[in-house]
């Protein structure tokens, strides 16, 4: 009798999974954008035209992809784009971009904090403060609640 | 403009009598105050404590003069006055969980009410047994339904649900009214009938008004965004994804202009004058007067004493509210011309709005 009561496996069970009116997100479709293309943004860098690196990356998010490995990587080319700009080239990159852009850049710009290597930390700050200058708090609660993640 | 100030405890909900000399409140918890205007001052003349749980939602019918209140306590009452007295009576709601908003109808012949139990009920009064019924409408919502509004046809009903999506539903009852004709959303309208869904990124749809006429429809989403979908221009939807934090209320002032106010704590003026051209167009509130006066040599020690600082550093809020806007009520006008709108807010206060169309 005392062996049986130790078994507690019973609490490992997801009781959600049961109910039958459950919540399934299923609203973000995956509309097959993989991201940007590294290579070509890539060149775009090392010709100095940071800005059309910008617009570009910022086109192409793959917030619809169901595979983080896709957005991993795509993160990845967003943060070389970003820390390759000078401080004083922020402000004009940033006239650019229209409101929807504006608003896939400030999820990078967490993304990028949530990323967190070395050295990246006071430029990421320095656009976010730019970017927050342009947008205001709106878009930092859009990152917050936009099912579409990047 | 005018300030009132109903104490310290958030006002979560509001709604005024037909000659705006009395109004109906809940400091947010399980009663609702009712204050008689006297010159400038509101006193309290009744206190109705009927539920359980805390009040989430009060409606008071104009011409009626029923108000009906809903709580979390997964009860609604629909209240009359007898004798100077208001008298409850219990609503057959049918759900298992608490009941979010409600709203009586134009022709004050039925209410709705939404609930977390993810269903809106459409209550009637049903003479023979001397009872309100209520009817459900439970597909397709997914999750809890924040906020509602009526057409002024009496008939169609708009619901913003935490599912992320706002949808238009007939609420015609065969029992107690006539067969609706068409309107610009759709011609066949059986109960329940869903005739419109439009979702959103990702924020809960916080509020939701019908235009006066009953055309389009706008709503807030938390995603800091306000939305307006045009039934006469074939139900296209307008965006406007705004700097400021999310919104809570929204009110149709004419057939364009809109005023919504949220955790910003004052209202924003937006305009909407056809598919894709949804406008803000400023704020509606009183500039602080700026208060940098001199200050004496006894006020700097003061402030050194307590603060050990000598600025004068304000912090209030430089709106007049100082939390949060919960709710926005039309005052005076019609629907098509409001002239005053009133707003609580979590700050305890009720300030009504004067607007110039």
């Amino acid at each position: 009798m005392s062996k049986a009561t130790t078994n507690v496996d019973f609490r490992k069970v997801d009781v959600d999974q049961y109910e039958e009116e459950k919540y399934e997100d299923d609203a973000v479709v995956d509309d097959g954008v993989t991201g940007p293309n590294d290579a070509e943004v890539q060149a775009l860098i090392a010709k100095g035209r940071l800005a059309d690196a910008l617009q570009t990356v910022l086109s192409t998010p793959p917030i619809a992809s169901k595979n983080p490995a896709v957005k991993d990587k795509a993160a990845q080319v967003v943060m070389k784009v970003l820390t390759a700009f000078k401080a004083a080239d922020i402000d004009g990159a940033i006239k650019n971009l229209d409101q929807n852009k504006l608003d896939v850049l400030m999820k990078y710009i967490y993304r990028g904090f949530e990323m967190s290597s070395e050295g990246n930390g006071a430029q990421l700050l320095v656009w976010h403060d730019k970017v927050f200058a342009v947008t205001g708090l709106g878009s930092i609660v859009r990152v917050l609640t936009d099912r579409r993640r990047v | 403009m005018s300030l009132y100030s109903f104490g310290l405890d958030p006002v979560s909900c509001h709604a005024w009598n037909k000659d705006r000399t009395q109004i109906a409140i809940s400091p947010n918890n399980t009663e609702v105050h009712i204050y008689q205007k006297s010159g400038k001052e509101w006193t309290k003349i009744h206190e109705l404590t009927q539920h359980s749980g805390r009040i989430t939602g009060i409606d008071w019918a104009p011409i009626s003069n029923r108000i009906v209140t809903c709580a979390s306590d997964r009860n609604a009452y629909v209240w009359t006055l007898k004798d100077r007295v208001w008298k409850p009576t219990l609503v057959l709601l049918r759900i298992n969980r608490a009941a979010t908003c409600v709203k009586w109808s134009p022709l004050e012949n039925k209410f709705a009410l939404g609930s977390g139990a993810r269903i809106i009920s459409v209550c009637y009064f049903e003479k023979e047994n001397d009872w309100w019924l209520s009817k459900h409408i439970k597909k397709p919502i997914r999750s809890t339904v924040l906020s509602l509004d009526w057409h002024p046809n009496n008939i169609l009903l708009a619901a913003g649900s935490s599912d992320f999506q706002c949808r238009v539903f007939s609420g015609y009852i065969k029992d107690i009214e006539e067969k609706p004709g068409p309107t610009a959303w759709g011609s066949k309208m059986p109960f329940g009938e869903m005739l419109l869904e439009q979702g959103d990124d990702g924020g809960w749809v916080h509020s939701v008004c019908f235009s006066p006429s009953g055309n389009s429809l706008a709503w807030v989403s938390h995603s800091s965004t306000i939305l307006v979908t045009d039934a006469a221009n074939k139900k296209t939807v307008t965006q406007l994804k705004t700097e400021y934090l999310p919104l809570l209320a929204v009110l149709y002032l004419n057939e364009t202009e809109i005023v919504a106010a949220g955790h910003d704590c004052c209202p924003y003026q937006f305009s909407y004058t056809g598919p894709g051209s949804l406008k803000y167009i400023g704020k509606i509130d009183l500039p602080k007067q700026n208060s940098k006066v001199n200050m004496s040599a006894m006020q700097h020690f003061r402030n050194l004493d307590k603060r050990a600082t000598t600025e004068n550093e304000n912090t209030d809020l430089e709106t007049l509210h100082q939390n949060s806007i919960s709710q926005l009520c039309i005052v005076e006008g019609d629907r098509s011309k409001v002239t005053k709108f009133s707003s609580v807010g979590l700050d305890g206060d009720m300030v009504v709005w004067d607007f110039k169309h």
